[in-house]
């Protein structure tokens, strides 16, 4: 097999067919994405969830996963944090001219290890190959398809004293790339979050109740998506500082750097906000996966009049905190 | 007007050190402060270290701040 | 106690929320003898965002009067220096290299972030003396760092000029706009605009300068600094002293963070400033021009000088109802500007106040709009 990607690996013809059968096919082990030109699959419901996302980022390699890892972790974890059961993925690859065929292997099987460990099959792809220069390696999109289970869900009936709970630290995914750029001059033993989170959700969902909503803090980070419940739902939503789990190391970084870890992305991660009841109990349960053993309740809804995110510092002072506005750059000054 | 973060010195070159902030390490300059050892606390602002921190005048500024703390309140320790 | 768990306690819950309530009692003693509360400027932007991110600001409001002076490098520098700094970035074949804070900051046309947008090669550094290396990697290109700041970034720039000598670059230079600590405090007090009963003097600029270099406030107006680090217990251990001094009408410079300032400063870095650098007369925002207000490479390192080897045409700055200037000068708090909030927020920054990291507004905006 050839060593880089070439644009005819992009024109339709045998090295075409050889990149699908060799590389994908042989990886996500579905032969009816090549024979036909759309894969039937069959689901026993009647509500579906489809979700759809693209994935860039810098490097395509990094502590704790890869853009392929990312690829089906996000998307799988959209539908998990909507309460659906992540069921197929479809995927989309733009390739860069040029990139080497291993590079995109490994790519793929990390694709294929994900898939398998959060239970989703890969039922349909795509591949374009663009000039080199009109792309920066390879991007690539997947959308997701779920099934809504019955009885089981998210039920979006919020309550004062109803508990926010982070399932784990913050900021990793963020710390763990920017310094894997390497342009800082920084480094961090930090590895990304990024995990299929469906099963841990599912067993929440399984095995409490009271469970209002589930969200991912993807971009803009913790602060971002909570300001957005806030809002949505019109919250008064109070988190502790001290509360909200964030490692030593990615402290150290920010510090460095001026940033709010608060801010930082997580490809890992859920909030979830439920009844004061059952708090507990989701957070014994999600103790118990590997991606929520730091799993912490930050704070609660206060009230259900003004959409506002509050955050209470060590002094016990409370401020409001806002949605990242724009890149975060090293500050200085 | 700066960002300043107390660095932990664990390797010293002629002209730059590496430090350890939290877990996290960085490469810093040491011109400002030719006399840091290893083992020492800097502060760091804009890639420089800019200052080694003082660890008897440290002590001594917690110490002043229980003081504070306790002339306020005698009953507690 | 290790070295790391001391320097933990300064941000330490047990230790910051009793001296909160210290704090409080003294400002309540002060309020009891002269019927008002006490005031005191921050001039230093790392303060005026740690006081607010702290929450100290907040949990002291009703006690003590905590007024935001002229700290943030970014925004006072003058609209014109701030255009110029822009247009630079449109000459060809050059870099620009800069602090983040710059990158937002409204230009009268556009900002750098727009300019990078559009194609330019802006750079933003961490380690400012990287920008050295780009010259040195891009050896057809003009290299121009942006070289904003106070007295603890200024000796960085001379770092800079430092090794671009070593490597007898021709192809580096510094836009040179820094700003003084001591000239600017001379200009508030001698404007005798806001009453203060002290001055919370910046941590880090002291570090350069050390403990001595403040006797002036005391010999020739009379007035006491205490020199403040940036963690909870630090602002407020250093508030704590400015009300005791205030209350005993005793004017007196105290070195409340003795840990990393020394009586007088660093002198390698002034060693460092000396051979690079002399005053020089600059602009203010909201100011004007401050005689011997900040510090420009000497004849001899023209150079290094981006000044001097290129030219930008800068037109009148474009006139908006921002009163960063009167906030600058602790005139006013930012939310009596008309423009705060409304047409000026993080998203959409009209004034340098509101984009920079350490800006009176932006620390406003982001922790004092609405008290909880």
């Amino acid at each position: 097999m050839e060593t880089y990607i070439s644009l005819a690996h992009g024109d339709g013809g045998e090295l075409s067919h050889r990149l699908i059968r060799d590389i994908f096919v042989s990886a996500f082990g579905d032969k009816n994405a090549v024979m036909f030109d759309a894969a039937a699959i069959t689901m026993a419901t009647h509500k579906i969830a489809v979700t759809t996302d693209s994935f860039v980022i810098k490097p395509i390699f990094f502590p704790g996963g890869s853009i392929g890892k990312l690829a089906v972790a996000g998307t799988v974890n959209d539908l998990a944090v909507s309460g659906a059961k992540p069921a197929y993925l479809t995927c989309g690859f733009v390739i860069e001219e040029g990139f080497p065929i291993s590079n995109l292997k490994k790519i793929v099987t990390d694709m294929a290890n994900e898939a398998k460990k959060s239970g989703v099959t890969i039922v349909a792809g795509d591949t374009k190959v663009v000039e080199r220069g009109s792309a920066d390696g390879v991007y690539i999109n997947t959308t997701g398809i779920g099934v809504y289970q019955p009885e089981i869900g998210c039920s979006l009936e919020f309550a004062e004293g109803d508990a926010v709970i982070v399932s784990g630290t913050i900021g990793d995914h963020g710390i763990a790339v920017l310094t894997a750029r390497g342009e800082l001059g920084i480094t961090a033993p930090v590895n990304s979050d990024c995990a299929s989170l469906n099963n841990m959700l599912e067993a929440i969902l399984k095995d409490t109740s009271g469970i209002k909503i589930m969200r991912d803090p993807t971009r803009g980070g913790l602060a971002t998506t909570l300001v957005e419940i806030a809002e949505d739902f019109q919250l008064t939503i109070n988190i502790q500082e001290t509360a909200i789990p964030v490692k030593a190391e990615v402290h150290g970084v920010c510090d460095l750097l001026g940033y709010d870890p608060l801010y930082l992305a997580n490809e890992g991660k859920a909030i979830i906000i439920v009844s004061a009841k059952e708090k507990d109990k989701v957070v014994e349960i999600l103790r118990k996966f590997p991606e929520g053993k730091d799993a912490a309740i930050i704070g609660s809804i206060s009230s259900k009049e003004k959409g506002r995110l509050l955050l209470e510092t060590p002094l016990g002072a409370k401020r409001l905190l806002t949605r990242l506005s724009g890149t975060m750059f090293p500050r200085i000054c | 007007m700066c960002v300043g973060v107390p660095a932990k010195v664990i390797k010293k070159e002629e002209y730059s050190a590496l430090v350890d902030v939290l877990g996290s390490q960085t490469t810093v300059g040491i011109i400002f402060v030719p006399e840091v050892e290893i083992g020492d606390y800097v502060i760091v602002h804009a890639g420089q270290a800019m200052s080694i921190v003082e660890e008897e005048y440290a002590r001594q500024s917690v110490e002043e701040w229980k003081k504070l703390v306790n002339a306020r309140n005698p009953e507690t320790v | 106690m290790s070295m790391l768990e001391i320097l933990k306690q300064s941000s330490n819950p047990e230790i910051c929320k009793p001296l909160v309530d210290a704090v409080i009692q003294k400002a309540v003693e002060f309020r009891q003898k002269f019927g008002r509360k006490p005031a005191f400027m921050e001039v230093c932007g790392s303060h005026t965002m740690a006081l607010a991110r702290t929450g100290v600001k907040q949990s002291l409001k009703d006690y003590v009067q905590l007024i935001s002076g002229p700290g943030c490098p970014v925004c006072v520098t003058d609209q014109r220096s701030i255009d110029a700094m822009i247009a630079l970035a449109e000459g060809d074949n050059r870099i620009i290299c800069t602090f983040g804070d710059m990158m937002r900051v409204p230009g009268s046309n556009r900002t750098l972030l727009d300019s990078k947008i559009a194609g330019k090669d802006i750079r933003v550094l961490y380690s400012p003396v990287d920008a050295v290396k780009v010259a040195k990697d891009n050896p057809d290109k003009e290299v121009i760092f942006l070289g904003v700041g106070f007295e603890t970034t200024i000796p960085i720039l001379t770092l800079m000029v430092g090794e671009a000598e070593k490597l007898r670059l021709d192809n580096f230079s510094i836009w040179m706009t820094t700003k003084l600590v001591e000239p600017v405090l001379r200009y508030l007090l001698e404007a005798g605009e806001v009453q203060l009963d002290g001055f919370l003097l910046p941590g880090h600029v002291s570090i350069v300068l050390g403990e001595d270099a403040y006797q002036y406030l005391v010999t020739e107006y009379n007035i006491s600094g205490v020199i403040t680090g940036f963690e909870p217990a630090e602002l407020l251990s250093g508030i704590y002293k400015l009300i005791d001094l205030a209350i005993n009408g005793q004017a007196s410079i105290l070195n409340n963070h003795p840990a990393v300032v020394r009586k007088a400063g660093n002198q390698v870095i002034h060693q460092w400033l000396e051979k690079y650098l002399t005053e020089c007369d600059e602009a203010w925002r909201g100011m004007g021009v401050i005689p011997r207000s900040g510090l420009d490479l000497k004849p001899e390192y023209d150079k290094y000088n981006a000044k001097k080897r290129f030219t930008v045409e800068v037109g009148e700055p474009k006139k908006t109802k921002c009163r960063c200037g009167e906030v600058i000068r602790g005139l006013i708090s930012p939310n009596e500007c008309p423009l705060f909030g409304k047409a000026c927020h993080p998203m959409n920054p009209i004034g340098p106040c509101m984009v920079s990291a350490e800006g009176s507004c932006a620390a406003y905006y982001q922790y004092m709009r609405e008290s909880f």
